[in-house]
């Protein structure tokens, strides 16, 4: 099992935005060992004077050989993430290792049915569980509930609209809902998890990922629920991500 | 030789000398946690030492409010790379706890209400280095915070803080928790790096 992680160089291959704020970046990292849905990266840029900033940042797909995805989200006032969606091109270098963390991860040989709950930025680990469903064509029924603020913040939007059997999909807006949403806008309540999750006696694996009021607010409706807490996985975003 | 990410000039932000490699300062206190948020009332939290002959040392929340607190500010570090800059924390030191407990174990393995553990050298919890917690910046704890108790180790990285905490086992031997069999480093010294296994 051990093995020393070494910082690799990763040039970003494709850029696509999600969002206003938000794109996901491909990279290419020559002899990156590969991952578990879940799992992150350590990133890190270095100016031309030496001085370097290192952040974390959630895997947003499967390894494709020596290529990997991140979406990352644009904090204001931040350090990082504004040269990530900004400022750096195609073909520019940042370094990377990882994978890591063993914790919030979905491994397709699982069986129990999955819940999903993502609070905004907080899809991007729970996606990468969805794409790694549909490359091992598991067959263990996911449900996502994907709560926004609005519908422009979306990630993923033209992929999470196609047919995907056995995924299902709930929208839960927080702020503005697009026009005719039966849901009133509110934050994610008891009859959100009911009828998007699954029965507790289904015991399903529940991840929870999203910032700290919203995976706080939802582990305690799972629990409410009669989900067992060690059922539980939760990731916390907090607003200092950048 | 690193490599230059072409147009990243970066903040250079305030902390110097007392920013960890790797680290960066925040103003905020985030919150990482495996689970759900356990709910443990004082009048239900009990606190227990167990030592490597099979003795147990308890404290109950009304003893542990009786025992003699300090007040202290200290820097916090996480691995996901924040820092917090003079916390200032209240809470009963574990020198204090330790006055009575006969032992010549050489590890301790902190558990805690949820499940969660973290191990670290006795030594580490000891010699004014580490504190059992219940109030932070004034306040009582707050349950994503750990309350109403936390350990408090604030010369590690902060998982080896363990929130709601239970009690500690000593051993003679060392035995990893929850994060050190999940990839992360034993010990976990921030000025040396230690995030993960073999840094």
């Amino acid at each position: 099992m051990a093995r020393r992680p070494t910082w690799r160089p990763a040039r970003l291959a494709e850029v696509r935005r999600e969002t206003g704020t938000a794109r996901t970046l491909r990279l290419e990292v020559p002899g990156w060992p590969g991952h578990v849905a879940g799992q992150h990266l350590d990133l890190r840029v270095t100016a031309e004077d030496g001085y370097t900033a290192q952040r974390s940042y959630s895997l947003a797909a499967p390894a494709d050989g020596d290529s990997v995805e991140l979406t990352v989200e644009q904090v204001p006032d931040g350090e990082v993430s504004p040269y990530l969606t900004e400022v750096m091109e195609v073909g520019d270098e940042v370094e990377v290792r990882g994978p890591v963390g063993g914790w919030f991860v979905w491994r397709a040989e699982g069986t129990a049915p999955v819940l999903l709950v993502a609070g905004g930025s907080g899809i991007v680990p729970l996606m990468s569980m969805i794409r790694a469903r549909r490359r091992a064509a598991s067959r263990v029924p996911f449900r996502l509930i994907y709560s926004l603020r609005d519908f422009g913040g979306r990630y993923y939007a033209e992929e999470l609209r196609r047919p995907d059997p056995g995924l299902d999909v709930t929208y839960v807006y927080t702020r503005t809902p697009p026009e005719g949403w039966r849901r009133p806008a509110a934050r994610i309540m008891l009859d959100d998890l009911a009828e998007g999750g699954w029965p507790a006696g289904f015991e399903p694996e529940c991840y929870v990922c999203g910032p700290t009021g919203f995976v706080e607010a939802a582990a305690d409706l799972l629990l409410a629920l009669g989900h067992a807490p060690q059922r539980i996985r939760t990731e916390r975003f907090g607003p200092t991500g950048g | 030789m690193a490599i230059v990410s072409r147009g990243f000039s970066g903040r250079r932000r305030e902390g110097g000398e007392r920013l960890p490699p790797g680290q960066y300062l925040v103003e905020d206190f985030p919150v990482l946690s495996a689970g759900p948020t356990p709910v443990v009332p004082p009048d239900r939290w009990e606190f227990a030492i167990d030592t490597e002959s099979g003795q147990t040392h308890r404290w109950s929340w009304r003893e542990l409010m009786a025992l003699p607190r300090q007040r202290q500010t200290v820097d916090i570090h996480c691995v996901t790379r924040w820092t917090k800059l003079d916390t200032t924390w209240e809470g009963v030191s574990l020198d204090v706890l330790f006055e009575d407990v006969e032992t010549t174990a050489d590890y301790a393995l902190v558990h805690s209400y949820g499940g969660y553990t973290t191990n670290m050298p006795l030594d580490d919890l000891l010699d004014g280095k580490a504190w059992i917690a219940y109030r932070f910046d004034g306040e009582e704890l707050a349950p994503v915070h750990g309350g109403p108790a936390r350990l408090l180790v604030p010369h590690l990285y902060f998982w080896k803080s363990a929130k709601w905490v239970r009690g500690i086992r000593l051993l003679d031997d060392d035995w990893p928790g929850f994060w050190e069999t999940a990839g992360y480093h034993n010990y976990g010294d921030p000025w040396r790096e230690q995030r993960y296994e073999d840094d």
